[in-house]
């Protein structure tokens, strides 16, 4: 068939219905958790296949009804959109209870259902218009790929200027534009109908529709529940939305590893919040540090006690408690890190009277900027480089960040900061003292790598570790440890009730004496973690305590598949041990997602029309045709997620990095799509140039990008784009040239094509996730570049003939 | 119309009533029953588990308390589940078995008086009211203190004491106490408790999400007035296999 391809409309449906996608992992993040939000969309995200799997089966009715048939799925997405979401949000659902009480999933399965509609009527929209412009698979794509790409930029931008909910608004309006453009050669009158309703919805839609309802047990309505709690100051951003919560009846008092002898109290607190968990507190300051002088009687402050009048640098600097920290102990200079501008703005501006504008200080500098970074680019030399406790104990202990890249605490970012010490300098990193122990101990694990790796050997010389109850604080000494300095940091642990988990030199007497342990884990494992049988202690401990590379930058992923048994036994009998929900609930995802896809692209084979269509189809064809489309789909993703990450780290700021990187891929792969008209079908060079570049850059990047850290941002964002422009570019070809191949041999297979395409993408992002996880970012690119070796192997062509 | 509403109501009413005549005491005994049941099962439990035995008193104490009357009246039927079940107001009644290790952990005994900083349902207070243990407890949460106040003088708890407020300085006219339960973990301990502990007491505090059976903190006070801290596990759950065990 052929026709004008509407291609405004199917690049502003798919450039809504992109935002809509990552809208939702924002609004889910701040309704429930992180992970809970992954596993939701993950499924939600099947809607597209599905669609394939609908227009295959009543493709004559849709396209003989293009493009009403379009138009009335764009408008069904942009409704849904708001509506399903609203739903969704107000269905009695808590993740928390779901190992307690299984009547909590029929919850999550009207949550899965819900969020499934928007997309199933975006994609339905998207499969007509193939379906029914075969012949201009290509214009489409490109417009298709285009708009996405158009669309991720815009809603990170629209992040920066409204509230996350308040971005439904435009995708509700877009939605009902993409509808009007498509109705407009057709029903002029009904298209000015749909453009207005757009406008207007938009417009006129009630905040109270759009009222976020977070889950009672976050961390921010917890707090809010209590008598005389109340906001003070919101601010929004891609980071995340902060909130500020001040309560005169019953001030909040933030003080991680304060001493049990303590007898400073902390002053009165304004409580913080990020997405609705807690993110510790800004204290009130009137210029006198005395008034904070139980900054000294934490564990975080042990480098203090070794130090005279440091120049600090403070990572991740946050409502400014360890700034206060240095300047109580003294310090000449302090340079604060701050990544979240909002954060920083909320403690100096809205919150100024309050805060005494601690960044303001004589010789305090705020950066605002990514550690890694900043670290790169500074040339200074710093007595003590302070890496800050930024997440909250509850997310913590229930490895909630499981499944997030932290390039914090790598064995490359410890060596990065050793960089920066001056002789005999410290650094400093406090984690919660989560048991059984965890982060302790994997950030010991890499400070030891790190330290090796700069030959300073035996690494336990210039390594000490304390902890209370609550907190653990692991000094990295550039130089070994004297033994003055050995001695400062025992009596500082003696008059503190801290613990001793390591210094050079340390007997089994001088630990587990004031915060008892029925067995001193931090203990043993410092010891077996510095001895000849580490590797033996690894393999056998519970959690995983590998170190961190760039590579696999899962510092908060400690699950084991042999600790599930276990676990499995004792909830049979009644408990719930803490376990690392996140990586769990991705395989629970990714099964979810291989069940579903399965069955609903085998589904239309059985059925009428298709399976006759399938017969009828050449035999060489209908095997390829799945084979084909599936590599496509999970190498495309497996190529571009890892990029994303690299360049994450590169661009030291994940919103600046998701925007360019995201858009550049998408808008280079609709340039490529736009050749592909051209290219006759079966040519093999595009495979081979994808092919080539990801194996070029899976091993070149990470050194070329190293070397590049300390180029000024606009620099790098350029480096980042003419990197990308070549790969994206080919990588744009290979789907719509076998698109084009099925529309000419076998019309009636190419919807169900193109959701083969779109199951294998969700598949390919939570499998890209896990296997990074567990081998390296670089390894996902190489079985990408097998799968792209795969789909040329299996390109739709018909047998010679 | 509104008369027939009020005659319906009416007659619903007395149905209802009549039948609670009759359903009332078999929901009793049932409900004893149950309770019975799951005390077999904590102290079943702390044995397989590894959590260590408890004290027969203890577990006598969590048989007296009616716990259906401390959960919302939709969550009934699992009352007596050996799981922690929400109460509203993002709130929730712990677990039996943490419930009955924490009482144990407290040691504390009949004319000692006891400090609880969040009363939530006022399950826990019961417990030691029950155990003969003059108990003070705070929240800040108003309509769970109002709601938790009314429902332990309606059971007959006159041993606890109730108000709304900031727990963080513990309740000094009537310190020092025998035992202090914190019901949620801060990040520090706050010092004004730590003060308000006589010497020689103790007290405790689970750590970690109130949907998961809890590790537990004894701080104890010792008769120099030095502080230490022991972690329990209620659970064993050894991080280390092979040759490290």
């Amino acid at each position: 068939m052929n026709c004008r391809p509407p291609l405004a409309a199917v690049a502003l449906l798919s450039g809504a219905s992109l935002a809509y996608e990552v809208l939702l992992l924002r609004l889910f993040a701040i309704v429930q958790w992180h992970h809970f939000a992954y596993l939701a969309i993950s499924v939600a995200l099947l809607g597209i296949g599905a669609a394939g799997t609908f227009v295959t089966l009543a493709r004559r009715r849709l396209v003989a009804a293009f493009p009403s048939s379009f138009a009335a799925a764009a408008a069904a997405f942009a409704l849904t959109a708001v509506a399903c979401f609203a739903a969704a949000e107000r269905i009695p659902f808590n993740a928390l209870e779901l190992a307690w009480n299984p009547g909590e999933f029929l919850g999550l399965a009207a949550i899965y259902l819900l969020l499934l509609i928007p997309f199933f009527c975006a994609a339905t929209a998207l499969c007509i218009a193939y379906a029914a412009c075969g012949t201009q698979v290509a214009r489409l794509y490109a417009a298709d790929v285009t708009g996405a790409g158009l669309g991720s930029l815009a809603l990170l931008v629209m992040l920066l200027a409204l509230q996350p909910a308040d971005a439904l608004r435009a995708i509700l309006g877009c939605g009902l534009l993409a509808a009007a453009a498509a109705a407009w050669p057709a029903a002029r009158r009904m298209a000015l109908l749909l453009a207005l309703c757009g406008l207007a919805f938009s417009w006129l839609l009630p905040t109270a529709a759009l009222q976020l309802v977070p889950s009672d047990y976050k961390d921010l309505p917890q707090a809010l529940r209590a008598k005389g709690a109340h906001v003070v100051a919101q601010r929004s951003s891609p980071l995340g939305t902060v909130t500020a919560v001040a309560n005169p009846l019953a001030p909040l008092r933030h003080a991680p590893g304060l001493s049990l002898n303590a007898q400073a109290l902390p002053p009165e607190q304004i409580g913080l919040f990020i997405d609705g968990q807690a993110a510790g507190a800004i204290s009130r300051f009137d210029g006198e540090l005395s008034a904070h002088a139980h900054l000294a009687e934490l564990t975080s402050a042990l480098p203090y006690r070794l130090l005279e009048r440091p120049r600090v640098l403070v990572l991740g600097a946050g409502a400014g408690g360890d700034v206060l920290q240095a300047l109580l102990h003294g310090a000449r200079r302090v340079d604060a890190v701050e990544l979240d501008a909002q954060l920083a703005a909320l403690v100096q501006e809205d919150l100024a009277a309050f805060s005494g504008r601690p960044y303001d200080l004589p010789g305090v500098r705020l950066h605002v900027a990514e550690a890694r970074g900043f670290v790169a680019a500074s040339r200074d030399g710093y007595d003590l480089i302070q890496v800050a406790l930024l997440d909250a104990f509850g997310s913590s202990a229930a490895g909630l960040g499981a499944l997030s890249e932290s390039h914090l605490y790598t064995v490359e970012a410890l060596g990065a900061y050793l960089d920066r010490l001056a002789p005999d300098g410290l650094l400093a990193v406090t984690r919660w003292a989560v048991l059984p122990p965890r982060d302790a101990l994997r950030l010991f694990a890499s400070a030891v790598a790190a330290l090796e790796r700069r030959g300073a050997t035996p690494a336990g010389q210039s390594l000490l570790m304390i902890r209370s109850w609550s907190t653990a604080t692991l000094l990295v000494k550039n130089g070994r440890f004297s033994r003055s300095e050995i001695e400062a940091a025992r009596a500082f642990s003696r008059s503190h009730a801290f613990d001793m988990a390591w210094f050079p030199g340390i007997a089994a007497e001088d630990a587990n004496v004031f915060n008892v342990l029925q067995r001193d884990d931090f203990f043993l494992g410092t010891q077996a973690l510095l001895g000849s049988d580490r590797e033996k202690f690894v393999a056998d401990y519970k959690f995983d305590l590998t170190p961190t590379s760039d590579d696999r930058p899962y510092f908060f992923h400690f699950f084991k598949w042999r600790t599930l048994p276990e676990f499995l036994e004792l909830r049979a009998h009644g408990a719930l041990p803490p376990l690392d929900w996140g990586y769990p609930v991705l395989v629970l995802a990714l099964l979810q997602a291989m069940a579903v896809s399965a069955v609903l692209i085998l589904l239309p084979l059985a059925l009428g029309g298709t399976r006759h269509a399938f017969r009828a189809a050449p035999p060489e064809l209908r095997r390829r045709v799945p084979a084909y489309f599936l590599a496509l789909g999970l190498g495309f993703m497996a190529i571009e997620i890892p990029f994303l990450q690299r360049f994450t780290l590169f661009l030291a700021h994940p919103v600046y990095a998701a925007a360019v990187v995201l858009a550049a891929f998408l808008v280079f792969a609709g340039l490529g799509a736009r050749h592909a008209a051209g290219v006759s079908p079966g040519v093999r060079w595009p495979f081979v140039a994808v092919a080539t570049l990801a194996t070029l850059y899976a091993f070149a990047l990470p050194p070329l990008l190293a070397a590049a850290m300390a180029l000024p941002l606009a620099a790098k964002i350029l480096l980042t784009i003419l990197l990308i422009a070549p790969l994206a570019f080919f990588l744009g070809l290979p789907f719509p040239l076998g698109l084009a191949v099925v529309a000419a041999r076998a019309e009636p297979l190419l919807p169900w094509a193109w959701g083969i395409n779109g199951f294998a993408s969700v598949i390919a992002v939570l499998l890209a996730a896990l296997l990074s996880i567990h081998w390296g970012q670089t390894a996902v690119v190489l079985i990408a570049v097998c799968l792209y070796v795969l789909a040329a192997w299996q390109f739709p062509r018909e047998r010679r003939e | 119309m509104c008369c027939w509403r009020r005659r319906g109501y009416r007659g619903l009413l007395g149905a209802c009533l009549s039948l609670a005549l009759f359903v009332v005491p078999a929901q009793a005994q049932d409900m004893a029953a149950e309770r019975q049941a799951m005390v077999r099962e904590v102290a079943a439990m702390a044995h397989v588990v590894g959590g260590g035995a408890i004290e027969p008193r203890v577990l006598d104490a969590l048989n007296r308390v009616p716990r259906h009357e401390f959960v919302p009246a939709l969550l009934r039927p699992f009352a007596y589940d050996n799981r922690p079940l929400p109460i509203g107001h993002g709130q929730t009644i712990s677990q039996p078995y943490i419930v009955a290790a924490m009482t144990d952990l407290l040691k504390v005994g009949t004319g000692e008086t006891a400090l609880e900083i969040g009363t939530g349902s006022g399950y826990q207070a019961a417990v030691l009211a029950e155990l003969g243990v003059r108990v003070f407890s705070i929240e800040i949460v108003e309509p769970l203190a109002q709601e938790a106040a009314a429902r332990l003088k309606r059971l007959g708890y006159a041993g606890v004491a109730t108000r709304v407020g900031d727990g963080y300085h513990g309740w000094p006219e009537r310190a020092p106490f025998d035992a202090i339960v914190v019901t949620a973990a801060a990040s520090h301990v706050p010092p004004p408790l730590v003060r308000q502990l006589k010497p020689g007491g103790r007290m405790v505090i689970p750590v970690g999400s109130q949907f998961l059976t809890q590790q537990l903190m004894v701080v104890e006070k010792h008769a120099d007035g030095t502080l230490t801290t022991r972690q329990v596990m209620p659970v064993r759950f050894v991080p280390l296999t092979g040759g490290h065990q």
